[in-house]
């Protein structure tokens, strides 16, 4: 089998600056991460490998030149190989660009029987990509998996967690599975996994090797663009009460819900 | 499709076990405000089986049109058949905006609709507008864990589409005297042919409904001390009609499943009330919780977080003043019959 799975580099802080005129984020600045919710992607594509054999898992991720330390912390978790779109023409790409990328990308390095992707990632929050990349592929997609249950004769049978409980079903391969957290306990790469993965060779694909003209990726490549971007106040200034006794707290509470039309 | 050639307002509704769910009636209160401003139909999508008594009460809550697919075939979400019946409908009668809820169903159907269209999508918005002049959709959206607010756009591309985020508006007053025109579709048999098989669910019989679906919740974190305690917190999103939520560390810690889990790697939430039990407030649980209406935190910490965070907090042990609080309202309840 071949799997691939589509991991992001993310910004790691909490903190993160974006450029008010242009409305994209400054990436250059602070440190990035392998997005914590691909984790359990890749995970569950390296479960998949050791139980049926034979199999190669391949990260492939878009961004820039340094993005590649994301798959570099992808490779020691179980991923064969991994591959980078890098371009100055992918820059600014929205999930539809970013997501005719990455299916330009994936049809240039092979026929896949299935791909993992992330629920979605911790900064864009969209969790849109693995869908449209499925789609733009032509394949089914499933999403929000958080389980799944076997693969054979061309068949994968999923549990995917939906509201008020969880729905069993089966897709045709290949296919997309998109993971939910719950799926899985990443495993911790050790040591001599991580230093191998310091000298692998990870290719960095341009728009060119991939075979897809500059005007259908990046910014001119998408259907939306930033507006404007601005910072909400998240501070309220409520007040905030000592206990000295916790009845009369209790009374206060009830009171604040009452005028504001909780009970 | 080109902006000159659209025209009209979508909202996709969702049936769940064969009902029209409620986020299908909110989705038509977001999109009443833009029709007015622009002066078109407001129309509801509903696909499913055996849903045709149903469809009135979509005018009741401000639709002018209802497009209907009634087919055994869509008892259950087959992502391709429902894609492909929403991509033959917008094909056919050119929206110019599609809204649907950024529920599982809304956060899966649209990113592969708007793929099959090569179209712009913007997941999870808190505010929709309109510039009226260009006919504009203006979606803004948190990202970035709420850190940063976007306003996003989709120029030359039609139709523009959104998922917004449950409960962050209320469905519009009931009104029975409104009426409208109910359009039956129906499609081929190869448009029934899906690549998924349906197999079972399960429902989870701890929470009443999901959390991203509440209107109160009630969260608890690491100040709960074990997860015994959470039977309190249950006992008060009872009371509340609410669901309980959770800290990331409630969760590592084993005491609550993470379908309960809010903050960046779990839910993003905007209910109208939020009550954080012995949570601090880490920057990644606020950014799954901060467009909450009204936010209530209990802490032993007075320079916790998530104090900055609310309209009303109250410093001190969450396990000393659960049960008072849970005492109290009972009664309150009682008295009022």
């Amino acid at each position: 089998m071949k799997i691939a799975v589509l991991v992001k580099e993310v910004p790691a802080t909490d903190k993160v600056k974006m450029d008010e005129k242009t409305g994209t984020m400054i990436r250059s600045e602070m440190e990035s991460e392998l997005n914590p919710l691909d984790m359990y992607a890749i995970e569950e594509a390296v479960r998949v490998k050791e139980k049926i054999g034979n199999t190669h898992v391949i990260a492939i991720s878009m961004g820039p030149p340094q993005a590649i330390n994301s798959i570099r912390e992808a490779i020691p978790m179980g991923c064969d190989y991994g591959y980078l779109m890098s371009d100055k023409y992918f820059a600014g790409a929205d999930t539809l660009a970013t997501a005719y990328t990455l299916s330009a990308a994936i049809r240039k390095l092979g026929k896949f029987d299935l791909i993992f992707s992330g629920e979605r990632a911790t900064d864009g929050e969209t969790g849109q990509v693995g869908p449209s990349v499925a789609t733009q592929l032509g394949m089914p997609v499933v999403t929000y998996v958080s389980k799944v249950e076997k693969i054979s004769d061309g068949i994968v049978r999923v549990c995917r967690s939906v509201e008020g409980g969880k729905e069993t079903v089966e897709v045709e391969l290949p296919a997309l599975l998109s993971v939910v957290k719950e799926i899985n306990e990443p495993r911790i790469p050790n040591l001599s996994g991580k230093i191998a993965s310091k000298s692998k060779e990870i290719p960095l694909l341009t728009a060119k090797d991939i075979k897809v003209s500059s005007d259908k990726v990046g910014l001119s490549g998408s259907p939306t663009r930033v507006v404007k971007v601005f910072y909400p106040k998240l501070s309220r200034d409520g007040k905030i009460l000592k206990v000295k006794n916790v009845e009369s707290a209790v009374n206060e509470l009830i009171k604040f819900m009452k005028e504001r039309g909780v009970i | 499709m080109l902006p000159n050639e659209c025209k009209g307002i979508w909202t996709i509704g969702e049936v769940r076990n064969g009902e029209i769910n409620p986020v299908s009636y909110e989705l038509l209160a977001w999109g009443r405000k833009l029709a007015d401003k622009l002066e078109i139909e407001l129309s509801s999508i509903i696909l499913g089986n055996g849903i045709k008594e149903e469809l009135t009460e979509l005018f009741h809550f401000g639709a002018d049109v209802v497009y209907a697919v009634d087919h055994a075939k869509l008892e259950h979400f087959l992502p391709d058949v429902h894609a492909r019946i929403y991509e033959a409908l917008v094909k056919e009668y050119k929206p110019e905006i599609i809204i649907a809820s950024a529920t599982t169903y809304g956060r899966t159907v649209m990113p592969i609709l708007a793929a099959k269209l090569g179209t712009g999508l913007t997941a999870d918005c808190t505010e929709l507008d309109v510039d009226v002049r260009e006919r504009i959709l203006l979606q803004t959206r948190p990202a970035i864990g709420g850190n940063v607010m976007a306003t996003i756009k989709t120029p030359a591309h039609r139709p523009q589409m959104s998922t917004v985020r449950p409960r962050a508006k209320k469905p519009l007053t009931i009104d029975n005297s409104r009426n409208g025109k109910i359009i039956l579709k129906s499609y081929p048999p190869e448009f029934y042919k899906s690549k998924y098989r349906w197999i079972s669910f399960e429902k989870d019989e701890s929470v009443a409904s999901p959390i991203q679906e509440s209107d109160v919740i009630v969260a608890g974190g690491k100040g709960m001390k074990d997860g015994g305690n959470f039977k309190m917190l249950y006992d008060l999103a009872k009371k509340l009609n609410g669901a309980v939520g959770a800290s990331r560390a409630a969760v590592d810690m084993g005491w609550i499943p993470y379908s309960h889990q809010v903050g960046l790697s779990g839910k993003t939430l905007s209910p109208r009330f939020y009550m954080a039990v012995g949570i601090s407030g880490a920057v990644q649980h606020i950014a799954g919780m901060s467009s909450s209406e009204v936010v209530v935190a209990i802490n032993k910490d007075p320079d916790a977080a998530i104090f900055k965070v609310s309209d009303f907090g109250i410093v001190g042990d969450a396990l000393e003043i659960l049960p008072v609080l849970i005492k109290k309202l009972s009664n309150e309840v009682n008295e009022n019959g």
